[in-house]
């Protein structure tokens, strides 16, 4: 199985820190299913050259110590995500990886505790809000899709004036939902404001989300909705001309 | 030496989950007139030097950078000498 392989593969890195625990999860979806080139990229490393994307995977680096992805912001591979990230190439950051970013100041906001003070590990609906970026274009605007979360910290923080910034400029890509589609605080499983699952940088290459894409992303699993995350990755790697 | 006591909170206009989980703990087990609880984390650093000066600017500079996250924490610090 390797339909993807050749001169338009993407090569993924997966960032593994000590205490990352979807790193597997991550890499067997790029490399199994939708079959791009993926290596890890491990946390003291710092040569991006070869890699065209990067995920930053989910679970408790160094073990959510101080807060989470307080401690992992520091490690070698962080300057390194920095520059690639300042070089337009594509990074993801899924549930820890999404607390990653924010704590690096890569994405505006912060990640704290749930309102409930509850460790919510459930099927949540999602709905797209921006179609038009690198990670959702294979989305119609306002789709739904049923991802699991499973998060302590996943209650999104973002004060008045960022939260108008991030609606001027199309960053929220994600809110919770209902199966409907309706959008309110009966749907906000964790208190993140204005329902917030997933934002982008202002340059549409960073994005950061608390549910898992990787983890509804074969039809073997029930639910093969979040691949389209990847694919639309992998789309927008091929249209510019790679 | 010196002791650094530096308190990390939430800040202020931020909903305090863990402190509300508390106030209902303390409610539950008679306390009835608890009006607000906030819950926050206490670091203790032991600087290896005398100069208070110096001191000061170390624990402010850790705090900015790391102890705490200046998006949704605010920070507060004393310094004592050790014997």
């Amino acid at each position: 199985m390797v339909a993807y392989f050749g001169i338009n593969a993407m090569k993924f890195g997966v960032l593994n820190f000590p205490g990352s625990n979807c790193a597997e999860d991550c890499f067997h979806v790029l490399d199994k299913v939708v079959n791009q080139p993926t290596r890890y990229f491990w946390h003291q490393e710092t040569n991006t050259t070869d890699l065209d994307a990067i995920v930053v995977p989910g679970g408790f680096s160094y073990g959510d110590y101080l807060r989470p992805g307080a401690i992992a912001r520091f490690a070698p591979a962080m300057d390194a995500l920095k520059e690639f990230v300042e070089k337009g190439k594509l990074v993801i950051g899924i549930c820890n990886g999404f607390q990653i970013l924010t704590e690096a100041g890569l994405l505006p906001g912060s990640l704290i505790k749930n309102k409930s003070v509850k460790f919510l590990c459930q099927d949540q609906t999602i709905r797209v809000e921006n179609a038009k970026t690198p990670f959702t274009q294979k989305f119609h605007k306002h789709e739904l899709l049923m991802t699991p979360i499973a998060h302590n910290e996943g209650n999104y923080y973002i004060d008045d004036e960022g939260l108008a910034e991030l609606e001027a400029h199309h960053q929220i890509i994600f809110r919770y939902a209902s199966q409907d589609g309706t959008v309110d605080d009966s749907t906000n499983p964790n208190g993140s404001v204005s329902n917030i699952a997933g934002i982008c940088n202002k340059s549409f290459n960073v994005l950061g989300m608390m549910p898992h894409p990787e983890r509804n992303a074969e039809s073997l699993l029930g639910n093969a909705q979040g691949i389209k995350v990847f694919e639309s990755m992998i789309l927008s790697f091929t249209n510019s001309g790679n | 030496m010196i002791k650094a006591s530096v308190t990390v909170m939430l800040k202020k206009a931020i909903f305090d989950p863990q402190g509300m989980a508390v106030k209902h703990g303390l409610d539950s087990i008679g306390f009835k007139n608890i009006d607000d609880v906030r819950v926050g984390r206490q670091i203790i650093i032991q600087i290896d030097s005398n100069d208070f000066g110096h001191a000061e600017e170390e624990v402010k500079e850790m705090c900015d950078k790391l102890l705490a996250n200046p998006v949704v924490e605010s920070w507060s610090h004393t310094l004592e000498l050790m014997q």
